[in-house]
């Protein structure tokens, strides 16, 4: 078995891809938004609930790769409690790791430390991007981050390689 | 039939690599780079301009590689193939320039759930463009044109059946005389995408009765960038240009212009030489095979796949069941792992396949699938090649089911 597939596809990603967690629709959300890879026809949405500053619930839904259901389904474990500030900053530290651009951070990531493997397979990054942009995107639309959509230039319906 | 590995520089360099996507583009045996290089080399100039006798050259290897690639695709009237920079384009053509001559308010268009986005989309935005109906004509459970379907739809009011030789996402062989027939029967022209049924089967495009017949060259072992499409002679006639420019015209006054003889009318500015005569050096290797020989060796190693593949619990294959029902194209899903994580697992073993729609959303739904994952098979790959494939799904199966 080669050493690099068992990085990137490592149990914990495996175990999210079968049991995803927080695989709902949320009827009361404050925000939502759609992620969309129609290279792969993944597609998922990421509903937010906010208390004050905080982000107090999150959910997802979709169909996709291991890779991106496992890291939507980490995304929400991860963000729930902080506020926007910090999935923001947390988003930031999680592409530097997955591009390979910031291997140093993977460790100050918690369980999200399973995906850094990707960073190994440059064709996966989108799939493990994908949630990440979605929460972005339904960050932005919450108004607290109005500048938000625009700061990294990398919105949800960003075009890809379609075939 | 053997075709040595070393006639293909890529796969030559790269002794361990498992080239499965044929059906996207093919790889490129040395005689078709070392054409493109000996005309760059020894020809070159811009054809039909100049009077002096390199221009004269260009324009003959121009037209030489036009006669050898509609020889090969059997056409008789070889003007009336017009290159162009591939099956996409060619469709757009016919869909442009035939399609708004033709095709009008209240009449009707039909194509077929198989068809790829490029035979699909042109004709869908002439319908809403001019107003007419857009009909897809579904298929049977193993994925072929339902042919008492299309009957029905086919009606006295329908311009056009437009359908692939050869789906590009099932490998399906459709019954061409068939649809030919029915188009007919209702007075509509009968366009057929080839782009998948060039590289693999013998055309014949005189003996097909189809009205037009598009290919792309890249598929079947010439470069990319070009490709073209037969049409009869009385409807290229009757068609206005698709692009105005250098070459297509006769006189151009102030107030109008008049249009070249064919093939010139349809192919405006300096064209695609090095494709022309890398394709028809394609062309030649191909025929240096044998096309009935390339078929039988695809039949055999799908043959041989179909069984293996099967033999995988949990893998299911889209399409026909019988090898001689398609071309070298396997279409499956293995459990739930989805075709870009099987993919991924593929490409570490040195494997090429395909994972997505396949440019076939239509056909992707009907089937209730996101994705799938494609195997496509040409000269070059051996039953070694389906051994390494079945392996390594086997392999990414374990990984999944730990």
């Amino acid at each position: 078995m080669s050493a690099e597939l068992d990085e990137l596809y490592q149990s914990i990603i495996l175990d999210h891809n079968r049991r995803p967690r927080n695989f709902r629709v949320m009827d009361d959300a404050h925000v939502h938004a759609e992620g969309k890879n129609p290279l792969c026809g993944d597609q998922l949405t990421i509903w937010l609930k906010f208390d004050g500053g905080v982000i107090s619930d999150v959910s997802f839904q979709g169909s996709g790769c291991a890779i991106s259901k496992a890291s939507a389904s980490l995304m929400t474990a991860a963000i729930k409690g902080k506020t926007r500030d910090e999935a923001e900053q947390l988003f930031t530290k999680f592409h530097g790791v997955v591009t390979g651009a910031h291997p140093e951070d993977a460790e100050s990531m918690g369980s999200l430390k399973a995906l850094s493997g990707v960073s190994r397979f440059p064709l996966r990054v989108k799939c493990a991007s994908l949630a990440w942009h979605a929460m972005h995107a339904a960050l932005a639309q919450d108004g607290g981050l109005a500048d938000a959509a625009t700061s990294e230039g990398t919105g949800v319906d960003e075009p890809v390689s379609t075939e | 039939m053997t075709v040595a590995r070393a006639d293909f520089p890529l796969l030559a360099a790269q002794p361990s690599l498992i080239y499965l996507d044929s059906a996207a583009t093919s790889q490129k045996p040395r005689v078709v780079l070392d054409a493109i290089r000996g005309y760059y080399e020894t020809v070159n100039a811009n054809p039909h301009r100049g009077a002096y006798k390199l221009s004269g050259a260009a324009t003959d290897a121009y037209h030489g590689a036009r006669r050898e690639i509609a020889r090969f695709l059997g056409a008789a009237d070889t003007d009336t193939l017009i290159f162009t920079r591939g099956t996409t384009e060619a469709i757009n053509l016919l869909a442009t320039a035939w399609g708004h001559a033709h095709v009008h308010r209240g009449d009707r268009v039909v194509v077929t759930r198989l068809e790829h986005h490029a035979n699909f989309v042109p004709w869908q935005q002439l319908a809403r463009a001019v107003g007419a109906e857009f009909r897809v004509c579904e298929l049977t459970p193993d994925g072929r044109v339902d042919l008492d379907q299309l009957r029905a739809l086919v009606t006295a009011n329908t311009r056009v059946v437009a359908f692939g030789h050869v789906s590009n996402a099932l490998g399906t062989i459709n019954d061409v005389a068939e649809i030919v027939a029915i188009a007919h029967a209702a007075g509509a022209v009968a366009f057929c995408d080839g782009a998948q049924g060039a590289p693999h089967l013998r055309v014949g495009f005189d003996a097909l009765g189809v009205d037009a017949y598009a290919f792309s060259g890249h598929k079947m072992l010439g470069p990319m960038g070009m490709g073209g499409v037969i049409v009869r002679r009385r409807l290229l006639e009757a068609m206005p240009p698709y692009q105005f420019g250098g070459d297509m015209i006769e006189f151009v006054f102030d107030g109008d212009s008049t249009w070249n003889t064919l093939p010139h009318k349809f192919e405006a500015g300096t064209p695609n030489v090095e494709g022309a005569v890398g394709l028809a050096a394609a062309v030649r290797y191909l025929d240096g095979l044998g096309m009935d020989a390339v078929r039988a060796h695809e039949v055999s190693l799908t043959r041989y796949a179909l069984e293996q593949l099967h033999a995988i619990d949990g893998l299911h294959v889209f399409g026909p069941a019988a090898a001689e029902a398609r071309s070298g194209v396997v279409s499956f899903t293995l459990e739930d792992i989805h075709p870009h994580d099987l993919s991924t697992m593929l490409d570490v073993d040195g494997i090429c396949v395909r994972a997505g729609h396949h440019c076939a959303q239509p056909l992707m739904r009907a089937l209730h699938v996101a994705a799938t994952v494609r195997a496509s098979f040409y000269v070059y790959n051996t039953l070694a090649d389906v051994d390494a494939l079945v392996g390594s799904l086997r392999r990414a199966k374990a990984r999944f089911g730990r």
